[in-house]
């Protein structure tokens, strides 16, 4: 479990669970939708939401568990309050998306990947959004910002309400 | 089959009404790409003044036409005037076309790209005149940009779901064989015979078969199936009735990446419109047919656009490739026989059906026929989605197309196919983009990317960026590819890093031969193409990575360093205002100085230092920090010594 999150608790995550399943013949190709709806109501896959899954469906925890991890889109803890993707994808990385990832790495005090302690800002890479033309992008909270800068990135963490200067030491 | 005839009329009345309208009526582009170059606030100002009662007009939203760079587009059609196309439509420049031309009798030719249809408005050509349009033929896209994508009666009024009942008209042998006329080849990459593929599965004796729309564009720097689906999904939708009706299959499957989640929107309704149409159910439009479609998002995994990867996918497993044979035609989809088509592919079923393959064949090459879309990006001028004959070469898509050069410095390359492509060198930039022509190059056509390289790109990062791709998208079943593409990037990263030996590139073309021979499905086989191109036509560049610590492009942060000259900077302080590392000290009237260990060499200051001081300047290759850092180490050596 990450550290300084609340567990969900049991019964709410098995209701939650058994609501979602209600709505999906008891197949084994519904189990990565299920995942994928549990993820959208709690915002990650708890170990009491995979847990309950397991138990209703009569799949295994790892079972489940191989097939989550498999897929980048799944998440095993909360997401942070604003969440950063740096478009990684071919145009974005010749216009300039890299200096962006440092930048955001730099300003955040995290790498790629990881959230601030404060669970304020998570950043991530996503691989490409398909806004190819308007390169580089980045999403801030699923909305694409077309033409980043760098210069740009300091400006729109403050916007996003980042306190600290986030220099790195 | 009256059902579909009738709604086409009253469709065809409805468009008609739209094309004629009374009040004028405001086309604005609103894909993902619209969207985020600021579309929304231009729809939000305009429907504002409309509903404020200071105009009347008629708003609908379109996707792409296809110069992305050009975003917002607007096309507006007044009363009594051709329609006008205009580009970089913010709000203020919404509200101007609105005083000026709307309201006024100025056309604000400034900002047009062009008009649309009969007529001609002074001051400014037709869009199709329009550089990036006049080498295009549109025909799968024709629609986009220019219907409203959540609207089936725009797309009845296009002549759309002609070409399924033609189909049903004829029969699903001459349904196979009208494709196998028209020469139509998969648009996913590989290009393989769209009716031989057919064929295997019609062959197989089945009780249930399955067609499959990979639209899984997992691709970096690709886009046109986005566009396609997020500018007129009915295209596809009919492709796949078509498809399914040639194979039989009962059952057919979208897999759509989940990053695409205005595309998956716009499915989802273009479903329920089909459902209400009678065109998916039990016995289609009064035919013997019967067909539905689901939608399954992806999770997010490159490898599941591998046909077998993505059956495993949808089984709800792990995405990992499968041997082949079985090939899916025989047997797929829990064993079933199974098709998988490209999403272009399958919008180009319609356009035989309804015009027949002759004219679909006259376009293209003897052995790639029709047209392509291609995702234009990187150092170009005009980005975006184009579509030209297979056979157009690269030369005219990227100078005349694309206008050539965004940065004025020359072009170097052209990256096509992806992270599964190569790069293909300026100096063969006469070469026809056709099948064989880019196989025979080294690359592929893939699914259609294509990113142009100016002499800002650097070789080595360039393909070190595409194995940490592959890399990290291996689902890891070969151990070629798995941990063959974790020591190329290994090898790549030393390169770029200032520490690569001499060795290490005949040990990274090795490694290149053993990842492509030794791996199970097309991830693994083409993960070293980026390389062996990069190697094939830049090999120059290795060596002066490796031999001189030099990278000419000015990427490889290891190998440059910012400095500025004290006797030209006047300490103006613009370096040190935008510097996004604070790495820049010194007050104004004092001349500036970059701490090393702090910059990020992002450039920031050579691109703000002005011009008439030209005090900021890069080096690379005469003394880099890889050189520094020995110096350091070996004066720390004879220190302790």
């Amino acid at each position: 479990m990450h550290e300084g999150v609340t567990a969900m608790p049991e019964s709410e995550a098995t209701a939650a669970v058994a609501e979602i399943l209600a709505s999906y013949p008891p197949r084994r190709e519904h189990l990565i939708p299920v995942l994928q709806e549990i993820q959208e109501r709690q915002g990650y896959l708890s170990q009491e939401g995979v847990r309950a899954l397991a138990v209703a469906s009569g799949i295994s925890e790892n079972e489940i568990y191989g097939v989550a991890t498999f897929y980048a889109q799944f998440r095993f803890q909360p997401p942070a309050e604003h969440t950063i993707h740096v478009c990684e994808g071919t145009a974005c990385h010749v216009r300039g998306g890299p200096q962006l990832m440092h930048d955001f790495e730099e300003r955040l005090n995290i790498k790629a990947g990881e959230m601030t302690p404060d669970h304020e800002f998570g950043l991530a890479r996503v691989a490409c959004v398909g806004c190819c033309a308007l390169a580089p992008v980045v999403l801030v909270d699923g909305k694409v910002r077309a033409g980043m800068k760098p210069k740009q990135v300091r400006g729109l963490l403050v916007q996003l309400g980042h306190q600290g200067n986030g220099k790195a030491a | 089959m009256t059902f579909l005839n009738d709604a086409s009329v009253a469709a065809r009345a409805h468009w008609q009404a739209l094309e004629t309208s009374p009040v004028p009526v405001f086309f604005v582009g609103t894909a993902t790409c619209g969207l985020a170059a600021g579309a929304g606030e231009t729809l939000a100002y305009l429907r504002a003044e409309i509903d404020a009662g200071n105009l009347q007009g008629q708003v609908v939203e379109t996707g792409c036409l296809g110069p992305c760079s050009l975003e917002p587009l607007v096309i507006v059609h007044k009363p009594g005037v051709p329609r006008i196309c205009f580009g970089n439509v913010g709000p203020a420049e919404m509200h101007q076309i609105l005083k000026r031309h709307v309201l006024g009798n100025d056309p604000c030719a400034e900002w047009a790209l062009g008009s649309l249809g009969a007529g001609s408005v002074d001051g400014m050509g037709a869009l199709a005149d329009h550089p990036m349009m006049r080498g295009q033929v549109r025909r799968v896209l024709a629609n986009c940009g220019r219907i409203d994508p959540e609207n089936i009666e725009h797309y009845l009024a296009q002549d759309g779901y002609r070409g399924f009942l033609h189909a049903l008209e004829i029969g699903p042998e001459h349904v196979v064989d009208a494709v196998k006329q028209a020469g139509l080849r998969g648009r996913g990459g590989a290009g393989f015979p769209t009716w031989r593929k057919w064929d295997t599965c019609r062959q197989t004796p089945a009780d249930q078969r399955y067609l499959i729309c990979n639209a899984d564009e997992g691709d970096p720097g690709a886009f046109m199936n986005r566009s396609l689906i997020e500018g007129d999904p009915h295209a596809i939708l009919e492709g796949m009735l078509v498809a399914a009706f040639a194979l039989g299959a009962s059952k057919g499957y979208i897999y759509c990446r989940a990053e695409y989640p205005l595309a998956l929107a716009r499915l989802k309704v273009a479903l329920v419109q089909m459902r209400s149409m009678g065109l998916l159910g039990e016995r289609i439009q009064g035919s013997e047919f019967s067909f539905d479609i689901e939608i399954k998002k992806g999770a997010g995994a490159f490898v599941c656009g591998e046909e077998t990867a993505l059956i495993a996918s949808i089984e709800g497993r792990r995405g990992m490739p499968q041997p082949r044979p079985p090939f899916p035609a025989v047997s797929g989809l829990w064993g079933k026989p199974t098709i998988i088509q490209n999403v272009e592919t399958l919008a180009n079923l319609p356009l035989i059906l309804r015009n027949g393959p002759a004219w679909y064949a006259e376009m293209g090459t003897a052995a790639s026929k029709g047209t392509r879309s291609f995702a234009l990006a990187g150092k170009v001028k005009r980005t975006g989605l184009i579509e030209v004959p297979l056979g157009t070469t690269l030369r005219q898509i990227v100078e005349e197309i694309g206008g050539g050069s965004s940065d004025g410095k020359p072009i170097k390359a052209v990256q096509t196919g992806g992270p599964s492509g190569g790069c293909i060198a300026a100096e063969h930039l006469d070469l026809p983009v056709d099948y064989e022509s880019l196989a025979q190059a080294g690359s592929i056509m893939g699914s259609g990317g294509m990113i142009v390289l100016d002499a800002d790109t650097c070789a080595v990062d360039l393909a070190k960026y595409f194995i940490s791709f592959t890399q990290a998208e291996s689902c890891g079943k070969c151990p070629p590819c798995r941990v063959g593409t974790y020591a190329m990037q290994y090898l790549l990263e030393r390169i770029a890093g200032g520490d690569g030996k001499p060795e290490d590139l005949v040990r990274l073309q090795d490694l290149a031969h053993t990842v492509a021979r030794g791996s199970l499905c097309g991830l693994g086989q083409t993960a070293p193409n980026p390389v062996l191109t990069t190697l094939r036509y830049f090999g120059q560049e290795y060596r002066d990575h490796v031999e001189r610590h030099q990278c000419e492009a000015f990427v490889c942060r290891a190998m440059i360093q910012h400095r500025i000259d004290a006797e030209r900077c006047p300490g103006c302080t613009a370096c040190v205002k935008v510097c996004p590392a604070e790495a820049i000290s010194g007050s104004r009237g004092t001349a500036h100085v970059i701490n090393p260990e702090a910059c990020s060499q992002c450039g920031s200051c050579l691109s703000v230092c002005p011009p008439k001081y030209a005090a900021v300047y890069r080096i690379s290759g005469a003394l880099t920090r890889h050189e520094e850092r020995a110096h350091k180490a070996d004066a720390a050596a004879g220190q302790a010594a």
